[in-house]
């Protein structure tokens, strides 16, 4: 073990609060990582859809009870449930936007965003209904126990491979929309819809296909997070207006925006809650407030 | 003054008289508001739980049966003192609450007391923590019911200190419950010898604990106490499973834990926690009957917690005082006053009394959570390790600072 050689036993306490600010930075990623998955699919729904998806959190939820239940009532494991659920919660996601928010294109914000809060509400108090809201155990998977040291923390493998693992899907939702054919159609589609119809793209299933894409991110962001807390009704709740902040911070509908900032204010956050943790769930909010009185489009956007 | 400014006064001083006398005559009807946190983290272990257990304890009381008309209505004060507070008033003003039940949540029990000693109403509290309900802050109209600050710190705190756990680190839910329950721990860790390295004030609500248990685990203490309650309680000990903290020597103290806490979190992960509570479903045939009767009930068929027990209990011992006292003199602290000189006797907390700063006392238990191995099925989930005397189990009166202790 590296805290037992000699050299670091004569570690002074400066370089030992330097080490729990490595923890802390690191911790912050991890929670980072959660902000950024969440974001990402506000900020492709946004920029898609110009739908302000207030049911991502309830969406989130969905996604952390599919894994619970796929485990406990067919066995299913974490892996397939990582497959499984964001495409359960999606095409939950694709029936809601077919029968509801579809009707809504065109409208001013305020009407999705009425619509979506009151799903959320609903699918809340339909989940809290049946399961109370203290939650339900959903374990670490074997071969993701266990930790390692890293000298100045101990990082259970788990967390680790939600940063990785986040990482890497945010890369490729970036990559999907900015960089390929589909992704230029999808944005072809966004600033005028009419003409791309022209050229025989069906514009109407497109859409339906990217809210499912952003919540699938949100249902995924759910089984991630199902073996670190626990699967409540309210996991999304208590989330989802710090997401928020996340995303007009980053610019309304930025892709790299969000992940950026979804990573970036974990840290800030991280470092909050060691230096003056009373503050730590409102300094996303002041950071927000300072962005939107000196950049109203947020870090990366721009004008609308 | 105008003709209709006279009028209206004439008015209103005649609808205070009617008021006056409509409070003077003793009838037998009751009014009784279950208010409590209908749909967030303190749900489960209220919420719509209590508004049953008063139900049961109006059925069971049999006084409707007696000529009495009891109504029962539930609200909901999402956390938020100043919806408490609003909700109590409505109560008291328009829908002519008697009494009040359950309040967990100390930010808005303290809250809400003051509102209840203003409208001379009755506050019988069970589900808040803090022990400034019965001290400082007490007042003629509250009861605190099942447990306090005190209870938890003197039960876990002192146990753990004696058996080797003699220095303290503290997660702190930062509002009223959380600084109490930590003050109340302190103490007690102190007078046994121990002490307290350090602590951190987490916002309430968090759903990640890792930074502030990294902080726990740097502090090298023996002992970390979660001085928080609810889904916090439940997340803070599944991540510190997971970063290592209790594999790597330190234990965790879950200084308020109850039963739908350690249903959620699953045996293996609550395995080996030790906890003090005043009630448990399996300690008795009396406890098994009214836990079996009360699951059969609730929707998603959770056995009571200690708070649903003493919601219970806190209302047959004032169906007694009323039927003392021959009705309902809608007289706050008049029946608080009966309810204090009388003995108190139920089947689910046994015989205790109310001490004169309005704490009730009754044994309080130290428990441990069993192992898988060791529980038979659902709900089959403590082991008793010792039973703490109701005179130790609560601040000794000559320690109360309650202000109506001082003649």
């Amino acid at each position: 073990m590296a805290a037992e050689t000699p050299e670091l036993k004569r570690t002074g306490a400066e370089r030992e609060s330097m080490q729990a600010l490595y923890a802390q930075l690191l911790v912050g990623l991890i929670n980072g990582s959660f902000y950024a998955l969440l974001s990402l699919g506000l900020a492709v729904i946004f920029g898609m859809l110009n739908i302000i998806n207030f049911a991502h959190g309830a969406l989130y939820m969905m996604g952390a009870f599919v894994a619970y239940f796929l485990l406990n009532i067919w066995g299913i494991n974490y892996w397939w449930a990582l497959l499984l659920s964001p495409i359960v919660v999606g095409i939950f996601g694709m029936i809601l936007e077919r029968t509801m928010l579809k009707f809504l294109t065109g409208l001013d914000h305020l009407y999705g965003l009425l619509l979506t809060f009151g799903l959320a509400l609903i699918i809340q108090g339909v989940f809290q209904n049946f399961f109370g809201s203290s939650g339900l155990p959903y374990s670490i998977p074997d071969q993701l126990r266990g930790g390692m040291n890293l000298g100045f923390m101990f990082l259970p493998v788990y967390r680790g491979w939600v940063v990785v693992f986040s990482l890497v899907v945010c890369l490729a939702t970036w990559f999907l929309i900015e960089r390929t054919r589909l992704g230029a159609y999808l944005r072809a589609a966004t600033e005028n819809p009419t003409l791309v119809r022209a050229f025989g793209i069906n514009v109407p299933r497109m859409i339906t296909l990217t809210y499912g894409l952003g919540v699938g991110l949100a249902a995924l962001a759910g089984v991630l997070s199902a073996p670190i807390n626990q699967v409540r009704p309210l996991m999304g709740a208590d989330l989802i207006i710090v997401v928020f902040a996340v995303v007009v911070i980053g610019g309304m509908g930025s892709i790299m925006g969000s992940i950026i900032t979804g990573f970036a204010l974990g840290v800030i956050e991280g470092l909050t809650k060691y230096f003056y943790p009373e503050a730590s769930n409102t300094v996303v909010f002041v950071l927000m407030v300072l962005v939107l009185l000196v950049k109203p489009t947020g870090l990366t956007g721009r004008a609308a | 003054m105008s003709k209709t400014a006279v009028a209206s006064l004439l008015l209103s001083t005649a609808l205070s008289f009617a008021a006056i006398s409509a409070a003077c005559a003793d009838d037998k009807i009751v009014k009784i508001g279950a208010l409590s946190d209908q749909s967030g983290l303190y749900a489960d272990l209220g919420g719509p739980g209590s508004t049953l257990a008063a139900q049961m304890a109006v059925e069971d009381s049999g006084m409707t049966g007696k000529g009495w008309k009891i109504d029962i209505i539930a609200g909901d004060h999402q956390n938020k003192p100043d919806i408490g507070v609003n909700i109590a008033r409505q109560w008291f003003d328009v829908d002519k609450v008697d009494v009040i039940v359950d309040v967990p949540n100390s930010g808005v029990a303290l809250a809400v007391s003051n509102i209840v000693k203003e409208k001379n109403g009755i506050l019988l509290d069970s589900g808040a923590g803090t022990s400034d309900l019965t001290n400082a802050q007490c007042t003629p109209n509250t009861i605190h019911w099942t447990y306090d600050t005190y209870t938890l710190a003197h039960g876990t705190g002192t146990a753990l200190t004696k058996s080797g756990g003699d220095s303290w680190f503290f997660l702190t839910a930062d509002y009223a419950f959380g600084a109490a329950l930590e003050r109340d721990t302190t103490a007690a860790v102190k007078a046994t010898g121990g002490k307290v390295l350090g602590g951190v004030k987490a916002p309430l609500s968090t759903a990640d604990f890792s930074s502030f248990l990294l902080q726990a685990q740097a502090s090298k203490a023996k002992i970390i106490g979660l001085a928080n309650a609810g889904a916090d309680t439940t997340n803070s000990i599944k991540q510190a499973a997971e970063f290592g903290i209790t594999s790597g020597g330190q234990k965790l103290a879950a200084l308020l834990l109850f039963i739908t806490d350690v249903h959620s979190l699953g045996l293996k992960t609550a395995q080996g926690l030790n906890f003090t509570e005043t009630f448990y479903w399996d300690m008795n045939d009396a406890t098994r009957a009214f836990a079996k009767r009360f699951q059969e009930r609730m929707k998603n068929h959770n056995m009571p917690t200690m708070v649903h027990a003493g919601v219970y209990s806190s209302l047959l011992h004032y169906f007694k005082a009323l039927e003392a006292l021959g009705g309902n003199p809608h007289d706050g602290a008049k029946v608080v006053a009966k309810m204090k000189d009388m003995p108190t006797d139920d089947q689910l907390f046994g015989k205790g009394s109310i001490e004169p700063n309005g704490r009730k006392i009754h044994p309080a238990y130290l428990f441990e959570v069993k192992t898988p191995a060791e529980s038979k099925g659902p709900w089959d989930y403590y082991k008793l390790v010792s039973t703490i005397p109701a005179e130790d189990a609560f601040t000794p009166l000559d320690k109360s600072t309650c202000p109506l202790l001082k003649k």
